[in-house]
């Protein structure tokens, strides 16, 4: 097919091959692929034939139509990813070509777009958590705990790391998974028993809000972990520190959490943002890069990532983490997002999911067999438990088109999940609590048959 | 803040304006502006107890809409990207990116959806990342894949972790404690083996830029858990004892992962499933065009031999016989989890995209194109720099600035000069066995047009090193920015803002 590429991306003519096959002194590619065992070289791979774009757009928009988004009906499935608002203008600032088609920024003279905004993101999270440094991102909230565990191991010199059961068990598993590397012990103790097993330990990792929604004091935990000698570790969530007082403030050495509710799309799961923060005597242990400000061969204030011994471009075997590739482009939407929120907005976001919760969690608790299965004080989450498995409420309530999750993150506690934000419509409430009645009732009546 | 320096339009030589600083959020911030994109809740304090509430202040950035637009627009504009010109960082393949798959990730099919949901609420997405691993399995030659690692690195990780399995299922996990690298490898090959409890072993090149068989041989043992390699390798040249490499590493009971960092090269032109390998990452950041966002979100499929799959992280997509899909039960040897949910699927989207866009056609012809384009450019400019190993390269090579070191002007030199010329530079000292190396991946989107002022623009550099070096060494003059001072940044940290007051 003369003339007509298989790669529409490709901009090169036949002309423009046969030119520069004739400069580097060849008739055919071939001849520079000697070094590649004959029998391997051009196999057929038996992948379908290209599509136009049109043809791609079509089969995309089929497979997406086959998915059931968060907005098609009532919807309260929450825990690290949060269906949340995002600003029009959030998306139309962080997709920018200039921002998502850069690389890592290894050339600061042509970065500044990229440094500033991470640099703003680092302020702005720094601010929120109330902790003194915050890096330019992890892969997720799962790998940023462990993480946060391999950096209190290297800070202590100890190799048992303690873990609240009621630290989101996504991010639990992915902890016990990392530690199977340089052979860490993992002890899961609930949140109450924390402080009890600091001894001996590198660090205490407790969540706050749990992974329930409740409300923990963390001082006391990082008050046992520091009188051990170990560190604590405080999972957080980003809408929280605007009501809740934040880990700095609590007494923890490193926070980590999910920070895909500052403007991220659920996408899924990913791509998200690991957070991650410490205090300033620990941040030559710190993972992933950090960019600081300095100034450039006129005196112009500028920016570059910075303490780099620390990565493994640079230490190799001796870095603090292997982490290269990261998500600077979700902490750049994480900056517009605060930078377009400001604290009025994030504190109005956080509010009205607390006030939902509360609102909806008085319903349904009213009708009969239902509770609320935590104790304590609650944020905008909370666990429902019923007569039935949760599993099979949630089964339930999804055939009435309501999307609840249910109580797989703790293997003792049974019920169903129910996160608010400010998304959470008045109509979408009043659809979980009367498809609770019904089916409760429903089961109540076919228990009471029997 | 709005003043306005001038950078050269590459292809014309013609300069023209671009914007400069930008101040910083802190700076714009005016107590009292606020934007109203969410209001209400106030009954939400008096649910708190008292003793959980926010007392530490809350000293967030007042701005309101408009000037946050205009901020980060400015900032963008500050920036050099695939989008705004030539990019030939070598290892990373910044080819274009096309905008048809950031439209369909965007989707609220794809978007909108929670990794919670139960599988019969998603199954395009299930179908679609099943799809994309029977297209990344018969790309690579490999039996099975796993989407989860979202980078490069963590594939490595995830990798070492399978092999710490398949080494403990085969009861000499104990005594394997060493992973081999060659010199010229990547610096997350020999962090991921740390992260992993093992010691590292690093093998030299050979004078032709291979790994040296002989060192590597001697290397083995019992105590190996195996070999990174990437090939082709980051001197950009195919390995040209790659079997025997592979035979000797298992014939030591060890085995051999491969870093895809280098995939661009090898779509239909060979597998690395024949080649001797027994599992590859695939940053779909790079082979596959989905965008580098600036330092990431990327995304690392592991693609694995038979032996390894019983290990891989869970949960897999897996097609039942009705022809639905379903995110698969945890298999008794799995790894476990390694990160919270099931791979960056916004990434995924856009790399499933571009696979189909391209087909198996259209993914040949880019590795031919980028090899093409490689050493067209390699023919261009070996007159005024020294080749680092001179035999045909693949889609990348690596320069040295030896020569020009010796004028006075440093690899660091000529990449800043590029920078004035209207280009990005290429990967600099990096190989690290390769002096002032630079490191040049054109990739297959560019035109012939703009290879040739590329080539231009380094020969012009090479000729005043030789009659005006300190020009050289001045550059750049027509960035946003002079060259910064690294050394204080580091010496004394500056990692945030001042908060506003």
């Amino acid at each position: 097919m003369s003339g007509t590429n298989s790669n529409p991306y490709s901009p090169h003519t036949d002309a423009d091959r046969a030119a520069m096959l004739k400069r580097v002194g060849i008739k055919s590619v071939d001849e520079l692929l000697t070094a590649i065992p004959r029998d391997a070289l051009r196999p057929r791979l038996g992948l379908p034939t290209g599509m136009s774009e049109i043809e791609v757009q079509v089969h995309l928009e089929s497979l997406a139509a086959k998915n059931r988004p968060a907005a098609a009906g009532p919807f309260f499935i929450g825990g690290p990813v949060q269906r949340r608002y995002i600003p029009a203008a959030v998306p139309v600032l962080a997709l920018r070509g200039e921002f998502l088609t850069a690389y890592t920024p290894y050339q600061p003279e042509v970065s500044q777009g990229t440094l500033q905004a991470v640099f703003e993101y680092q302020s702005l999270l720094s601010e929120l958590l109330a902790m003194d440094v915050v890096n330019s991102s992890m892969y997720d909230g799962s790998t940023a705990v462990a993480e946060a565990a391999f950096m209190a191991v290297r800070a202590t010199g100890r190799k048992k790391v303690v873990i609240a059961r009621e630290v989101y068990y996504q991010f639990r598993a992915t902890l016990e998974t990392y530690a199977k590397g340089p052979d860490l012990e993992v002890f899961a103790v609930p949140t109450d028993q924390l402080a009890a097993n600091a001894g001996g330990s590198a660090c205490l990792i407790v969540q706050h809000p749990d992974s329930f929604g409740a409300l923990v004091d963390v001082r006391p935990i990082a008050e046992a972990a520091h009188a051990s000698g170990a560190l604590c570790v405080q999972v957080t969530e980003p809408h929280a520190n605007a009501l809740l007082e934040p880990p700095g403030a609590l007494g923890a050495d490193i926070a980590v959490g999910e920070g895909q509710p500052l403007g991220i799309p659920m996408s899924l799961g990913g791509p998200h943002l690991g957070i991650f923060a410490t205090r300033e005597a620990l941040v030559r242990q710190m993972p992933g890069r950090i960019v600081g400000e300095t100034r450039d061969a006129r005196g112009t204030r500028g920016f570059v990532n910075t303490l780099q011994t620390r990565e493994q471009h640079i230490r190799r075997e001796k870095a603090t983490s292997n982490i290269c590739t990261n998500e600077a482009l979700a902490a750049i939407t994480a900056a517009a997002y605060l930078a377009l929120m400001g604290p009025t907005g994030l504190r109005a976001a956080a509010r009205n999911g607390v006030a939902k919760a509360h609102a909806l969690a008085s319903r349904l608790t009213a009708i009969p067999g239902c509770a609320i299965a935590m104790d304590g004080p609650f944020f905008d989450r909370f666990q429902l438990r019923t007569q039935m498995r949760g599993r099979e409420l949630k089964h339930a309530l999804a055939k009435e088109n309501v999307l609840v999750d249910d109580g797989l993150h703790h293997e003792d506690r049974d019920g169903i999940l129910i996160q608010c934000t400010e998304m959470t419509g008045e109509e979408e409430a009043n659809a979980l609590v009367s498809a609770v009645q019904r089916i409760t009732a429903g089961a109540r009546e076919a228990v009471a048959a029997r | 803040m709005t003043a306005i320096r001038t950078q050269v339009v590459p292809e014309s030589g013609v300069k023209t304006a671009v914007p400069a600083l930008e101040p910083l959020l802190s700076e714009i911030h005016q107590a009292g502006r606020a934007g109203r994109h969410v209001r209400g809740g106030e009954e939400a304090d008096t649910l708190i107890p008292q003793q959980f509430r926010r007392r530490a202040s809350l000293d967030l950035p007042e701005i309101t809409e408009p000037q946050v637009v205009r901020h980060f627009t400015h900032l963008a504009q500050l920036n050099y990207a695939v989008d705004t010109g030539m990019y030939p960082l070598g290892s990373c393949t910044m080819k274009y990116n096309p905008k048809v798959n950031d439209r369909i990730a965007s989707l609220a099919g794809f978007a909108d959806i929670h990794p919670r949901q139960d599988d019969d609420t998603i199954q395009g997405a299930l179908r679609l990342m099943f799809e994309l691993q029977d297209l990344l399995a018969k790309l690579t030659g490999m039996d099975a894949v796993t989407l989860q690692p979202a980078a490069g690195a963590h594939a490595e990780f995830t990798a070492l972790l399978l092999f710490k399995a398949h080494h403990s299922k085969r009861g000499d996990d104990a005594k394997r404690r060493r992973v081999i690298v060659p010199d010229s490898a990547h610096g997350t090959n020999p962090a991921s083996a740390a992260m992993s409890g093992y010691a590292v072993t690093t093998v030299k090149s050979d004078a032709r830029g291979n790994i040296d068989l002989t060192s590597l041989k001697a290397a083995l043992g019992d105590d190996v858990v195996g070999l990174m390699l990437t090939n082709p390798n980051t001197l950009g040249l195919f390995e040209e004892h790659l079997r025997e490499v592979c035979d000797a590493v298992h014939q030591a009971g060890g085995l051999v992962y491969g870093d895809g960092a280098n995939m661009n090269a090898l779509l239909g032109v060979a597998r690395p499933g024949d080649l001797g390998f027994d599992c590859i990452h695939i940053n779909v950041h790079k082979t596959f065009s989905t965008p580098h966002g600036a330092g990431g979100p990327g995304a690392g499929p592991l693609c694995v031999k038979a032996k390894l799959e019983p290990f891989l992280p869970h949960p897999r997509i897996t097609k039942d016989s009705d022809g639905s899909y379903r995110r698969g039960p945890t298999p008794p040897e799995s790894i476990g989890r390694i990160r919270s949910f099931f791979g960056n699927f916004g990434v995924l989207v856009r790399a499933y995209t571009y696979m189909t866009t391209l087909g198996e056609e259209g993914l040949a012809e880019a590795s031919n194109d980028a090899i093409l384009a490689a050493n067209y450019l390699l023919a261009l400019l070996r007159d005024s720099y020294d080749v680092a190993f001179d035999r045909p390269c693949m889609h990348e090579f690596v320069l040295s600035a030896s020569r020009q070191k010796k004028q006075g002007v440093s690899g660091l030199d000529v990449a800043k000069a590029l920078i004035d010329e209207g280009f990005h530079p290429p990967t600099v000292y990096f190989p690290l066995i390769v002096p002032e190396a630079l490191m040049i991946e054109p990739t297959e989107t560019e035109p012939r047009e703009t290879l040739d002022a590329f080539a231009a623009a380094m020969n012009r550099i090479a000729e005043r090193a030789k009659t005006d070096p300190s020009s050289v060494k001045a550059a750049p003059q027509h960035a946003p920015l002079a060259r910064l001072d690294e050394v204080s940044a580091a010496r004394y940290p500056k990692l945030k803002w001042l908060r506003p007051t």
